[in-house]
């Protein structure tokens, strides 16, 4: 039983844990193109300066935490929220608005976002350092739940940390809220309307300069959340949510652009795939060892591809998905 | 005073002119129908009305107030609905959060504007939770005159509401815009079905090459020999 415990630990707990990461920042992305029509490449650093926020008001701000009861990133995270949200209206107003009004091509606005995020990469380092930097400062520690499994065979425990299970249940939250802002109250509706259809969106009445600025906030919103919950999980670098576009966007397109709910789905698909993709099936063998082939049995690793390889899984996704099926799960709008 | 007056409006896309001089004036109890031949300017003339086209020459004016080139949100807001010909309807949101979308400037009328949109056209009450991509042609343009009429316009703006239904869908939608206008709604229309158009008019315009080529009566147009051999195919 050792196996299948290490199976879940592997595949089941990491799977769930960058699923739910890509998941909250497919959303921003998707959100984005169904508003705007244009992939948003600065959105990982977006996530990034969301967790640098976190990580300053944390320093500013050290015992807070103990008094909640809370970790101190988690309780300055509301904080970071607003000031994502407030660079992601500043961030726009800047750069987009005035290429939108010049009426430029999806394509112009693709690369104005590149630009936004090197220039973004650059200053988190320029006041962050290179190195990598914990969200738990010294004195508060990590919460490590190891959970016994009720069968006689597992010695070993599935094992989950705090900001693994904060991850999960502000997941949940974000995908609940979302959609209830989409489905129950007036101005999701007009986001989906506009969605639909920008021309008619404006002759219903709709301020679309509003709508923009409103997916601005909830993209920047989720994309500090994301960013945070990744960081607390492992660790802060400047660096920390770059490496997150292609399996961001993969987990988009995977879903359907323009799908919120499709992003989620995407976001977890992608997120099995490469925890799938990397764990060594092995060790499930393991407990067959002598009913199997001479070879099979001994065979050391038998994972497809090599931890190391792990960012080659979205890769492939994104290249497959978009030969076979460009509109993604839930049909959504070729980019 | 008229509702809706139109004078000597220039405008077009781009610096090219599509409308050399347009005349138009409706009260508020009539339809007033625009024809004429492909390319006289017809939707061109409701799309520099609704403000998607900079008039830059001559006035449009709604009870006497000057409104050209004011933006379509500042439009709605004095009481103007507008029903484009083409994607008029939002494919994704239910029929229900289609007319909800209507009303975005009036959330207050929501409640008693649907029920009176569902009376007007009972196949939408049926139909309200279903998205409106995935309604026939003639459902469609019902939801796309729902949607307008939510915010209760005083006038209201059709570009070629029967275009592609079946004569049996044309006349239920010719039977409902006199049966919104009998409401107190200034209609002004742009048709290809002319003859039937004309029958429902009030007022009719004629126009070719961007201009008034005839201006009368919808009655006197249908009975004017000279109207009938050039614009109404014989």
């Amino acid at each position: 039983m050792n196996e299948l415990v290490f199976f879940i630990n592997n595949v089941i707990v990491a799977g769930s844990v960058s699923g739910s990461i890509y998941a909250i920042g497919a959303i921003g992305v998707t959100l984005i193109f169904s508003i705007m029509r244009f992939a948003h490449f600065a959105h990982a650093d977006m996530m990034t300066f969301g967790t640098f926020m976190v990580l300053l008001l944390t320093l500013a701000f050290p015992g807070v935490g103990a008094v909640v009861g809370l970790p101190t990133p988690i309780v300055m995270l509301p904080l970071a929220i607003v000031l994502t949200a407030l660079l992601a209206v500043g961030i726009d107003k800047t750069f987009y608005k005035p290429l939108r009004a010049h009426g430029v091509k999806p394509i112009v606005m693709v690369i104005a976002s590149l630009g936004v995020t090197l220039m973004l990469q650059g200053l988190i380092r320029l006041f962050s350092g290179t190195g990598a930097q914990n969200l738990y400062l010294a004195g508060e520690r990590k919460e490590i739940y190891r959970l016994e499994m009720p069968f006689e065979l597992a010695s070993r425990p599935v094992i989950v940390t705090e900001p693994q299970i904060i991850l999960f249940v502000l997941t949940i939250v974000c995908v609940v809220g979302l959609h209830l802002f989409l489905n129950r109250t007036r101005l999701g509706k007009a986001m989906r309307a506009m969605s639909d259809n920008p021309d008619l969106a404006r002759a219903s009445g709709i301020n679309t300069n509003h709508i923009v600025a409103v997916t601005w906030v909830i993209a920047g919103g989720l994309a500090a959340i994301a960013g945070t919950l990744l960081a607390l999980d492992v660790t802060f670098k400047p660096d920390l949510s770059f490496f997150l576009l292609l399996p961001i966007f993969a987990a988009a397109i995977v879903g359907g652009v323009g799908h919120p709910y499709g992003a989620i789905a995407g976001g977890f698909v992608v997120g099995f795939a490469e925890t799938l993709a990397v764990f060594n099936w092995a060790v499930l063998l393991r407990p067959f060892r002598d009913s199997l082939p001479e070879w099979l049995a001994q065979a050391g690793n038998l994972a497809f591809v090599g931890t190391e390889y792990k960012i080659v899984v979205p890769f492939f996704i994104l290249v497959a998905i978009l030969v076979w099926r460009p509109t993604g799960i839930f049909k959504g709008k070729v980019i | 005073m008229p509702l809706l007056e139109a004078r000597d409006v220039h405008g077009g896309y781009g610096g090219m002119n599509i409308l050399n001089g347009v005349n138009m004036s409706i009260e508020a109890n009539e339809v007033g129908v625009i024809v004429g031949p492909n390319g006289a300017g017809k939707s061109t003339m409701l799309k520099a009305i609704f403000g998607l086209l900079t008039v830059s020459q001559g006035e449009i004016l709604l009870r006497g107030e000057p409104i050209h080139n004011l933006p379509p949100n500042k439009l709605v807001q004095k009481g103007m609905g507008f029903v484009p010909q083409e994607k008029n309807v939002f494919p994704s949101l239910t029929v229900k959060e289609n007319l909800e979308m209507g009303a975005f400037l009036k959330p207050g009328n929501v409640k008693r504007m649907l029920k009176q949109i569902y009376d007007v056209f009972p196949p939408l009450y049926d139909k309200r939770h279903q998205p409106a991509g995935e309604l026939s042609g003639g459902q469609r343009q019902m939801v796309a005159m729902g949607r307008a009429l939510m915010a209760e316009p005083d006038v209201l703006l059709l570009d070629e509401p029967t275009a592609g239904l079946s004569p049996l869908y044309m006349n239920e939608i010719f039977e409902r815009v006199k049966e919104v206008n009998a409401a107190g709604v200034g209609i002004l229309m742009v048709e290809q079905n002319a003859k039937q158009a004309l029958a429902i008019a009030d007022k009719g315009f004629v126009l070719a090459a961007g201009k008034n080529r005839f201006t009368d009566t919808g009655a006197a147009l249908l009975a004017d020999p000279e109207v009938a051999k050039s614009f109404l195919g014989g």
